[in-house]
């Protein structure tokens, strides 16, 4: 093995190394959010890795046909991150204002099930009293 | 000699690529709001993997690898940018808002859900 190619396999392991570390970075990314535009945000990073990283295996084991893979994986992640940007926009609601909704929602509900008890509680005390 | 120097290319341009993916992800992690961060991810992340795939095509030395990793970059430095603006445009008319250490909001006011 000459000196140039002892070269890149240090640099391959060393390339992988580092792209394994920004895997994982990114995926603290995506599990912490916090908001949905992050983690997509997050996928649209990770296939962009993982194109790095099959570009690199194929440098490694000398199968040139990896880089097909590769550019399909760019394809289906483009396809990805525009679907998921049309869903943020047809939902049309921040995390914020959904959580609020549902927040109010809880709080009329259980304002509701008060007033229920109220008066059944009124309805039963008036049986009692007519009856005796 | 022009198999070493080839050889060694690949290596730098391996080990630039995979830096930058380093740095693009760094910036996915620390920035403040979802807008910093897309200009850190769609960028860096761009030049990462481009630089990589380029390294697999310069190592392969033949024109059919070479034209395909190409294509490949050529295909990523067109859709990360159209990605990373309708994410941004979507993000931004549905009211997701800047970070706190955000100094100007230049769209603010503006019709978004309906540009003219």
């Amino acid at each position: 093995m000459s000196f140039a190619e002892t070269i890149l396999d240090y640099a391959v392991n060393i390339a992988l190394v580092i792209l394994s570390i920004s895997f994982i970075l990114t995926i603290i990314r995506i599990v912490r959010g916090p908001t949905l535009p992050d983690r997509i945000l997050g996928l649209d990073m990770l296939v962009a890795a993982a194109i790095g990283f099959i570009a690199v295996i194929g440098i490694k084991t000398g199968y040139i046909l990896y880089i097909d893979i590769a550019i399909a994986l760019g394809l289906v992640g483009f396809l990805a991150t525009v679907a998921f940007a049309r869903f943020v926009l047809s939902r049309g609601k921040t995390e914020d204002e959904l959580l609020r909704e549902a927040k109010t929602a809880a709080e009329a509900a259980r304002k509701k099930s008060r007033d229920e008890e109220k008066r059944v509680a009124k309805a039963l005390k008036r049986e009692k009293r007519l009856s005796r | 000699m022009i198999d070493d120097f080839i050889t060694l290319l690949s290596a730098a341009f391996v080990l630039i690529g995979a830096f930058f993916a380093l740095v693009a992800s760094i910036g996915l992690l620390r920035l403040p709001d979802l807008y910093s961060r897309m200009h850190a991810a769609s960028k860096a992340g761009t030049m990462g993997s481009g630089l990589m795939l380029i390294a697999l095509a310069v190592h392969a030395a033949d024109s059919g690898v070479f034209a395909r990793a190409l294509a490949g970059v050529v295909f990523f430095l067109l859709t990360a940018p159209i990605s990373a603006h309708l994410l941004a445009k979507a993000a931004y008319a549905v009211g997701y808002r800047l970070g706190p250490s955000a100094v100007r909001d230049e769209m603010a006011g503006q019709d978004t859900e309906n540009p003219r």
